[in-house]
């Protein structure tokens, strides 16, 4: 309990106080539960009725069940490349900017290889798009080393680093939308004039899923599993989260370490901004993307940074996602539910862990 | 540029800074205290919704006001039971209730979209403030009410935390916490009662937006000045007065930004309305960097003491640490 003293001693035995700490998880988990139940409840619906749609709407038909597949694979790249920030101990909330300025770069790819009045793409379509997302994963690096180098030599917080640079990305985007890249005739926040369709990404079947994003997807999400828990460079990641001035002294180059975590992150953003762009707005919006590094932020969060679990947890926040665009069709409320969700359950697995901490039985011994 | 214009310029940069007054002000508040209430954009945005709606069924601004101070104090109160009580992290739990709080306004607020409502009654002209040349008709023409109220707060904050023993503790509970338990102090309760005065000043803040400056609401209402409020308080340098000097200096941007969409037709409107928001976070880059003490350092020696001192600011010590009291 609070107050204790930890047993100077060992006779003494430790009060078992409290219950095991499971339970205070399990608590906060369902106190989470109740809470989305009484958000419903005031907007005048019923709990059912909404999560009855809301399954629906995910996974109604098969068009449906793409849309959370093309959802999944952009958050799986986010949520793997901030597996690496975090646990260097940063927290990176540049991570929209980093897919923002990755989709202005494999923009820019293909407006260079497809100049407007073409008729055809400078290279074969494959390798066009192939070339847009590589320079789009560029676009990530640069856009996440910039907050690095602001972090590590400019003694500016990340956060605001971050924040700034996704400020300054959406800036340029604005910019490139309504001035240089504007659609001829009309330029509006609907974005530039849609990709010629050779240079759209290839899709499973009629749905908006591409097969291309998905495997990008789980090829960095299983890359980052193996580096976090086989490798060198993922110990020493760990070591300069936890501790960085021990880290350092103990001769891990700390900066180095970090500016690394920083460019795999900006890498797996700009790779996803890419495939926004290529495979599902097929042009540059303001918002490509889609608030979609925030997401990955919060899955990070509530798999407490261990990649395994990232992939189940990214499909339930992808299909919350999508599930929840069926309500302002059907029931007159608004989508933003599904964020609502998302919040609590990672807002009271932060306090349940916390909870459990506190006042959960110690292992004995 | 006429004379006449840039008043215009400064007098509705002032105005459209207030709310942000209050909102750096109480997160000045919370974080000198020790604590960061990272939830600034959710708790302004969720504030504006409930305020206005609470404004709109009780007919009465001032209960809007009430309603979004609460909701304010009640997210802080959040942040504080998980970050001083159960010691999670302080960064974690803000952003999270930062994207929970803009995802609930948007829930809760759908039906009071774009719907007129109660906004802050008639003007107060200040009777013989408004005929000073220059000072009367920049600070006091407009006559809002809530402006004066911005003004009241910045003078009653740098008193109370320079002038007064409490302001004293406050600042000791930051930077000394073991040393201010030591001499008495209930570091946790008085941690607790700044960051949820610091929230129920933010909730004024997304009620400020809402029923008067920005009156009516809608999904994204106050967008980015969450951000802009975190940013400030540390452009601030942790202190009531500059933080607010931050604040109307982003309401010049912000009125200089409207300008200049006139004045440059090349340049899209639409990137005028980031403009403010990447020139203030550009400024913290370049005020907090270790380039400057690079830069200062080809200056002689007394004026680089003096800028220095003026420039470089130290966040509280204990900022973000939970305090162990035992």
């Amino acid at each position: 309990m609070e107050g204790t003293a930890a047993p100077q001693t060992m006779n003494p035995p430790a009060p078992i106080a409290g219950l095991p700490p499971t339970v205070y998880r399990i608590g906060a988990f369902v106190i989470s539960l109740i809470l989305v139940a009484l958000v419903i409840f005031i907007s005048g619906a019923s709990p059912a009725t909404v999560i009855g749609r809301m399954v629906g709407g995910a996974f109604g038909t098969a068009d449906q069940i793409g849309r959370v597949i093309a959802t999944l694979s952009p958050l799986l790249l986010c949520a793997a490349g901030l597996v690496y920030t975090f646990n260097a101990g940063l927290y990176n909330l540049g991570v929209e900017g980093q897919i923002t300025f990755g989709a202005i770069a494999a923009t820019w790819t293909l407006r260079l290889l497809y100049p407007e009045g073409a008729t055809a793409s400078l290279l074969p379509p494959p390798a066009a798009i192939a070339l847009a997302i590589l320079v789009g994963g560029v676009g990530g690096i640069a856009w996440g080393l910039l907050a690095g180098a602001l972090h590590v030599y400019g003694r500016i917080s990340e956060i605001f680093a971050g924040l700034g640079l996704n400020f300054a990305a959406t800036g340029i985007a604005i910019y490139l939308i309504f001035g240089p890249w504007k659609r001829p005739g009309v330029a509006s926040l609907s974005g530039t004039q849609p990709f010629d369709e050779s240079l759209w990404l290839g899709t499973f079947g009629r749905t908006e899923a591409t097969p291309v994003a998905l495997a990008l997807g789980l090829i960095a999400l299983i890359i980052t599993i193996v580096v976090m828990r086989n490798t060198y460079f993922g110990l020493r990641l760990r070591a300069v989260g936890r501790n960085l001035r021990a880290a350092y002294v103990l001769g891990v180059p700390a900066r180095r370490q970090l500016l690394s975590a920083f460019l795999i992150c900006g890498l797996f953003a700009g790779v996803a901004g890419a495939l926004q762009v290529v495979g599902v707005f097929h042009r540059l919006i303001p918002n490509i993307s889609s608030n979609l590094g925030f997401l990955g932020l919060l899955v990070v969060m509530l798999v407490n940074f261990d990649p395994l679990w990232i992939l189940p947890v990214a499909f339930f926040f992808s299909a919350l996602n999508i599930g929840s665009l069926q309500l302002p069709l059907s029931l007159g409320l608004e989508s933003s539910l599904s964020g609502v969700i998302q919040g609590l359950l990672v807002l009271f697995a932060l306090l349940g862990r916390g909870l459990a901490q506190k006042y959960g039985r110690k292992p004995e011994g | 540029m006429e004379s006449g214009q840039l008043l215009i310029i400064l007098a509705t940069a002032i105005a459209s800074a207030t709310p942000l007054v209050f909102a750096c002000i109480g997160e000045t508040l919370t974080e000198r205290a020790g604590v960061i209430n990272l939830s600034a954009e959710g708790t302004i945005m969720l504030c504006a919704m409930v305020g206005f709606v609470a404004a709109k069924t009780a007919d009465n601004v001032w209960l809007g006001f009430l309603a979004a101070a609460i909701v304010g104090a009640l997210i802080a109160l959040v942040v504080a039971y998980g970050a001083i009580t159960l010691k999670q992290s302080q960064i974690a739990i803000g952003f999270v209730l930062a994207l929970l709080c803009s995802d609930l306004s948007a829930y809760l607020g759908n039906p009071y979209v774009r719907i007129p409502g109660p906004t802050v009654p008639p003007r107060f002209p200040m009777p013989v403030l408004q005929d000073i040349p220059f000072i009367g008709p920049l600070f006091f023409r407009e006559g809002d009410i809530l402006v004066y109220a911005g003004y009241a707060l910045i003078v009653v904050a740098w008193f109370y935390f320079y002038r007064t023993r409490g302001g004293l503790t406050l600042r000791a509970i930051g930077e000394q916490p073991a040393a201010a338990f030591a001499r008495g102090h209930n570091v946790i309760a008085l941690r607790y009662a700044y960051t949820l005065i610091g929230g129920a000043l933010m909730g004024i803040a997304g009620a400020a937006f809402s029923l008067d400056f920005k009156a009516g609401w809608s999904y994204r209402h106050t967008a980015g000045y969450g951000w802009i409020a975190l940013a400030i308080v540390i452009f601030g340098g942790w202190n009531p007065l500059r933080a607010a000097l931050g604040a109307y200096l982003f309401g010049v941007l912000q009125s200089l930004a409207g300008v200049a969409q006139s004045a440059i037709p090349d340049v899209p409107t639409q990137v005028f309305t980031v403009a403010p928001f990447v020139l203030m976070i550009l400024a913290l880059v370049l005020t907090s960097g270790d380039w400057l003490d690079r830069l200062l350092s080809y200056l002689p020696v007394n004026v680089r003491r003096s800028l220095a001192r003026a420039i470089h600011t130290a966040p509280p010590a204990a900022l973000g640490r939970p305090f162990e009291q035992d």
